[in-house]
């Protein structure tokens, strides 16, 4: 943590408010974000148990698993759930825009533009928190392999045609939000932390009442008292004013709520299954009917206040403005969506269930690269941030003194002009250090030269075209205040990877998947089941009976 | 849990033979692998000083006289031309390349002045030479080459894997070389998802080379040249537990003395222990501080600047002679970058230039006479996975041939006590021995014996 932050932490303690860390919003926020409060059962991984979803803060849909073990309602619930989201996510994928992308020519080896489409937006998932992710991730991996009867027809337990691909975008969803400073897919409580310092600690910041109680607390309560009865406050009936965010839920009201309900419903069940005449049977069905709308009721109820404090967030965070490089990130965003609606487009098999070596060297190396540029990004788009940073010594601002024009030696001398800044930063500057100040949105780089009296002297080294007289506007004027930054403010590109069938042999070699037809040329073949184009289960081990 | 690893005789009683010829035995052993063996890669494991740099260079001519192309990849530009240098030394002869970026001031300018060295920032203006030398992060960008029969990747404990995925495709065999107790490598975002793969991208090359490779032969050099016999057994024992070297040279081999007696002051009481025990440590009051502790700064910077004040010279097997520990044989280590920049401005305060200052991570490979380093727990309210890091610690107290002084605020042994390693352990990653908050306690435990307060 840094000292700017613990000291915005002591002032929320004192104020008894949150303190602002940002003074712009530094993520995109959609006008039409799909906001998912995910429930999950207690003690059953990946077992859905209700979720609140919808681009309608006053209208979310309810969707329930009245028995949530009950394999059959669980793939309901999928089925249901990719009903309310796919058309969502489908709903931008025809809206495109001209645009250019970088490609090696297969032929020729070299880096060309060609002409593709970008679509014009995308569609933003919010969720309440960050274990909400990592259950997004759980559903995406649990539904993309699933085969519909469609897929293959021999399949026993064939899911609902929807479900797969629901998986593959979840899961798409799930690994962009990997990558720093992405927005397609939000934990609100990641959004308010990001924006504001809250005088508890950063365990307790994952609670996202607690969090709202902090930076918008109630009239007459602080944010400490706020913040404790959303933790702990109770009714009547034992239950927790302010339920927890998910995908958990409460075990006093799984235990005095839930769970009867449920016996209730699986008991009509069991009754009803038993049934032998009519009457009988009408009865056990309409009370199972009951149950159900029991259950329904009571997940709506526990769910609402997090779905209403999602959209509470949301708002505190439309009132910021939006940093002005927010828009280049989403545009980052737009390629992901466009470039995963292109393989779900040409039929590529799903998502593999671990990444190979070089996929996985690739995500590490550009989420390496956004993270940098993240951070720079956001201290020259926020004067509080730059203020954090320049506290650290790791940039400085300062108003120009002097500029004298020298130039480089050798057979054409360029432009190397140096400039006196005066600061009271007090920046530390080592031999030859680098600083980097923002030029039209390109980073310029200055080397530092020596100190004088209260001042440093840089020479400017680059971005002044090619001409003897450098670019208009390339060279900062005398009383310029200009922040510079000992960070820089882009990576250049990553290592040339090899391709995944080239692995070497320090890496295990080729991925025994490489070169696999995918799923439909698989299925031509006559192979079916589910090993047709997936690798091998691992093998049974001796230690797999220790 | 077990108490801290203390330094007992009978943890670094490696055998009783000569040093010397225990090395020797070594590095024949892994010149034979590299040169006759039928294995493609050769692993070796060198502990701090242990002449891992000789053995790359001796490696790199025998593979160059036997008439094999050579690619040699270090990690940073720093140490290909020292790498450069040292081979331009032994044989002045041998063409060697130093393939270097296309930045101003790419390669150290010394390498002008070597007739045999030819430098290029393209791979094929190279080709053909004995030997080539250059960055991994400079040997991911070569392509279109033809492949090298030999490699050896220097420091391949501090490369990712992702790194050595990027080179190699250039190389057919190649001789990985590099000290296991250092800085692992790691990677600004998170790198969780992929824990527990062989080929974890943020994971060292030689744990991915060898979860793909078990069969390869692994060496290790039992001897270190740079830690003196006060030195070694503590390195050794609280970093090395399970694979002990000793040191090179015996006790009383390598003294310092100090032309100008103790002024009684804390400092000086420090820098009289850490001359007569190759140990010092400098206790200030505790307190909880920012991480650019203004008296814990002070105190460093002080220690050097009594230390070239008072005439320090070193005896040692090096030459017949005391020699003067001038500030270029001085450095100072710090957990942090802000921290290295608040040491430097204080020695620049006090008039002292030329000593090294810089974080662990920089620090990693280089060697002095004595070292100044302030604890990474200094005054911190809490321990964090990082600041725990078994590597950074081994860093920090294995540059030094004759003694090392550590500035700390006390109550670093509570803190510990307080803040055990809660790290998740994830499924199918070897867990590195000893954790850090175990060979935190070992070292301070025997800091401890040497310790001086200041008031």
């Amino acid at each position: 943590m840094s000292l700017m932050s613990t000291l915005a932490r002591l002032e929320a303690v004192a104020g008894g408010r949150a303190e602002p860390l940002a003074t712009v919003r530094h993520r995109h926020l959609a006008d039409r974000p799909l906001v998912l409060v995910p429930l999950t059962t207690a003690g059953e991984a990946g077992a859905p148990l209700g979720a609140l979803v919808g681009t309608d803060r006053d209208a979310p849909r309810l969707l329930t698993v009245a028995q949530p073990r009950d394999r059959d309602l669980r793939f309901a619930f999928l089925a249901e759930l990719a009903d309310a989201v796919l058309p969502v996510l489908e709903a931008y994928a025809d809206d495109v825009e001209a645009a250019e992308r970088t490609e090696t020519d297969p032929e020729t080896g070299k880096r060309v533009k060609v002409e593709t489409e970008l679509c014009a937006d995308a569609p933003q998932l919010i969720v309440p928190s960050r274990p909400g992710i990592d259950f997004v991730r759980l559903l995406g991996r649990s539904m993309r392999f699933r085969r519909t009867a469609e897929d293959d027809p021999d399949a026993p337990y064939p899911a609902p045609p929807r479900v797969p691909l629901l998986g593959r975008w979840l899961t798409h969803y799930g690994e962009r939000a990997r990558v720093p400073g992405s927005a397609l897919l939000l934990a609100m409580t990641d959004l308010l932390n990001r924006h504001w310092a809250s005088g508890q600690s950063n365990l307790e910041d994952q609670h996202l009442g607690a969090l709202l109680a902090w930076i918008d607390p109630p009239d007459g309560l602080n944010g400490a008292q706020a913040a404790l009865r959303a933790e702990t406050g109770r009714d009547a009936r034992g239950q927790l004013l302010c339920p927890p965010a998910g995908p958990a839920t409460d075990p006093a009201f799984d235990n005095r709520l839930l769970a009867p309900a449920v016996d209730r419903y699986d008991l009509a069940r069991r009754q009803l299954a038993a049934a032998e005449d009519g009457a009988y049977a009408e009865e056990q069905l309409a009370r199972a009917a009951a149950a159900e709308r029991d259950v329904r009721g009571l997940l709506a109820e526990v769910m609402r206040p997090t779905w209403d404090a999602v959209w509470r967030g949301i708002d505190l965070l439309r009132a910021l403005p939006a940093g002005a490089r927010v828009k280049d990130r989403w545009t980052g965003d737009r390629w992901s969506y466009t470039g995963h609606r292109d393989r779900v487009r040409a039929g590529e098999p799903p998502q593999p269930r671990r990444d190979d070596a070089v996929t996985a060297a690739r995500k590490l190396a550009s989420r390496e690269a956004a993270q940098t540029r993240l951070e720079a990004a956001e201290a020259l788009d926020d004067p509080l941030v730059l203020a954090g940073h320049r506290l650290a010594g790791q940039a400085f601002v300062g108003e120009v003194t002097d500029v004298v024009l020298e130039y480089s030696e050798g057979k054409r001398p360029a432009p190397r002009p140096l400039v006196t800044v005066r600061s009271d930063d007090g920046p530390r500057l080592g031999e030859r250090a680098k600083v980097y100040r923002s030029l039209g949105g390109k980073p310029q780089t200055a080397v530092f030269v020596r100190y004088e009296a209260d001042a440093v002297v840089l020479r400017i080294t680059d971005r002044m075209g090619r001409a003897k007289v450098p670019a208009e506007g390339s060279v900062p004027e005398k009383g310029d205040v200009i922040a510079w930054t000992l960070f820089e403010h882009d990576v250049r590109g990553g290592p040339k990877l090899p391709d995944p069938e080239e692995t070497p042999w320090t890496h295990g070699g080729p991925p025994e998947t490489a070169g696999r037809p995918a799923l439909p040329a698989a299925r031509e073949e006559g192979r079916s089941g589910p090993d047709a184009a997936w690798p091998e289960p691992d093998r049974v081990t001796e230690e797999d009976f220790l | 849990m077990t108490g801290p690893a203390t330094a007992t005789p009978a943890m670094y009683a490696v055998d009783g033979t000569d040093p010397a010829a225990a090395a020797a035995r070594a590095t024949d052993a892994i010149l034979h692998d590299t040169l006759h063996g039928t294995a493609r890669g050769v692993v070796v494991d060198s502990p701090p000083g242990a002449g891992k740099s000789t053995l790359v260079v001796r490696a790199a001519r025998e593979l160059a006289a036997a008439g094999r192309p050579l690619m040699v990849v270090a990690q940073t530009n720093a140490q290909v031309d020292d790498l450069v240098l040292r081979l331009a030394e032994k044989d002045p002869e041998l063409p060697v390349g130093r393939l270097h970026s296309s930045d101003p001031d790419a390669y150290d300018p010394a390498l002008d002045a070597l007739e045999h060295v030819r430098k290029s920032s393209r791979a094929a203006d190279l080709a053909g030479l004995d030997v080539v030398v250059s960055t991994a992060a400079k040997w991911a960008h070569v392509q279109g080459v033809e492949p090298w029969g030999h490699a050896i990747v220097d420091e391949a404990y501090q490369m990712r894997s992702d790194a050595l995925l990027a080179v190699a495709g250039l190389f057919e065999r190649a001789l990985f070389v590099g000290d296991p107790g250092q800085l692992d490598p790691f990677s600004v975002v998170g790198a969780e998802q992929w824990a527990g793969l062989s080929y974890d991208p943020s994971a060292s090359a030689v744990s991915t080379l060898l979860a793909h490779n078990p069969d390869l032969p692994q060496h290790r050099l039992p001897v270190s040249w740079r830690l003196s016999a006060s030195a070694a057994p503590l390195v050794s024992a609280a970093f090395y537990p399970y694979t002990p070297f000793r040191s090179g040279t015996e006790a009383g081999d390598r003294t310092l003395a100090f032309g100008v007696a103790s002024d009684g002051s804390g400092t000086d009481r420090v820098l009289d222990e850490a001359a007569a025990s190759g140990w010092g440590l400098l206790e200030l009051p505790a307190r909880r501080t920012p991480r650019t502790d203004p008296e814990a700064v002070h105190a460093v910077a002080a220690v050097v600047r009594r230390l070239l004040d008072r005439g320090c010279v070193a005896t040692s097997e090096r030459a017949g002679e005391p020699v003067p520990v001038t500030a270029d044989r001085v450095a100072v280590g710090t957990a942090h970058r802000d921290q290295a920049a608040a040491v430097r401005a204080a020695l620049t305060e006090l008039g002292v230039t030329g000593v090294a200052v810089d974080t662990a991570n920089r620090l990693q490979g280089r060697e002095f006479d004595v070292t100044v380093v302030l604890h990474p727990l200094s005054g911190r309210p809490d321990a964090t996975a990082f600041h725990l890091e078994t590597g950074r610690l081994c860093v920090l107290t294995s540059r030094h041939r004759h003694a090392c002084v550590v500035v700390c605020r006390e109550g670093v042994a509570e803190l510990l006590d307080d803040h055990p390693s809660t790290e998740p352990v994830q499924l199918g990653v070897s867990i590195k021995f000893p954790d850090g908050w175990e060979a935190n306690h070992a070292v301070l435990a025997h800091l401890r014996e040497h310790r001086v307060t200041a008031p």
